[in-house]
């Protein structure tokens, strides 16, 4: 039972998984990149950010670009380590 | 039916990870017909220069420097439109196909990666010309294309990274054979981009 304790409950979702994963190889992202990558809509994107952020698993940076607002995600140390471990568990559980 | 979940969960982080870091589109049959091209170019150059030398040794009807300069000048230019435009289109239709944005972060990350070192050895070239160190323009081509693909290879299809430093070591072996330097560009333009652009066409494109 302890391979399942593994498994973060704040992945287990096809959409924050993808959030992590892009975060994982990038500094950071913008919203409008994680849209087009993960092909949801706004609201979708917001709830997940959001969820993932109370977590501090990624944190949130607002910026203006010009006069327009932008809104750029990355993953905090904390993420990232949640992430391996998440990923570690799931190889475990596929290995046995 | 848990485990198949899982399967599918780190495939999804497989897939977003090079999604939102490499530009996976880009067509390997472009790389080809930019070889192609850069071959009948460079076949082209070699009959305007042997023209220019046979007709000022024979005839003595010798074609003024500038004229020789220009039409090659306007073979690069051919060359170099033909393979951009047929790489775009080929691209396109990769990225439809594969259902990748053809402009997004990703490529544009990928083509501003390419053109630092690309643009920097441009101008290094015309400052070579500048100081008539001309002999220099061949290799130093070779060297900067070569340095161009291997820091674009972080953001697209790692093969680019081997091409790139083929590309490096041509130019700089080019530098101890000066006055060969049409033939380097054959063998590095002509050749290589077909060799490589035929490798990743049966690796990634035919799928």
């Amino acid at each position: 039972m302890s391979l399942i304790n593994n498994i973060n409950k704040a992945f287990d979702h096809r959409i924050r998984l993808g959030i992590m994963s892009i975060l994982m190889v990038n500094d950071h992202a913008d919203f409008k990149m994680l849209k087009e990558l993960l092909e949801i809509t706004d609201g979708n994107l917001a709830s997940h950010v959001k969820a993932l952020e109370k977590e501090t698993y990624i944190s949130i940076e607002k910026q203006f670009i010009g006069r327009k607002p932008n809104t750029r995600y990355a993953a905090t140390k904390l993420g990232k380590a949640a992430f391996k471990k998440h990923i570690e568990a799931l190889e475990k559980l596929l290995g046995k | 039916m848990e485990s198949n979940k899982y399967l599918e969960d780190i495939s999804e982080i497989k897939n977003m990870m090079s999604r939102s870091s490499r530009f996976i589109s880009l067509s390997g049959l472009s790389g080809v017909l930019a070889g192609v091209y850069a071959l009948v170019g460079a076949f082209l150059a070699y009959q305007v220069l042997s023209d220019y030398s046979g007709s000022s040794l024979v005839s003595g009807t010798m074609r003024s420097d500038a004229s020789v300069v220009q039409q090659l000048f306007l073979i690069a230019i051919g060359v170099m439109l033909c393979a951009i435009v047929s790489g775009i289109f080929l691209t396109m239709k990769k990225s439809k196909k594969s259902g990748e944005k053809m402009w997004d972060v990703s490529s544009k990350r990928l083509v501003f990666n390419f053109l630092v070192p690309l643009l920097t050895g441009g101008a290094f070239c015309l400052v070579l010309i500048q100081y008539e160190i001309a002999w220099l323009v061949a290799p130093a081509t070779l060297i900067f294309y070569g340095l161009a693909c291997i820091n674009a290879s972080k953001y697209t299809l790692g093969d680019v990274r081997y091409m790139g430093i083929a590309f490096v070591i041509l130019g700089l072996v080019n530098t101890q054979l000066i006055g060969y330097g049409l033939y380097f560009w054959a063998l590095g333009f002509g050749v290589f981009h077909i060799f490589y652009g035929a490798l990743m066409y049966f690796k990634y494109d035919r799928k």
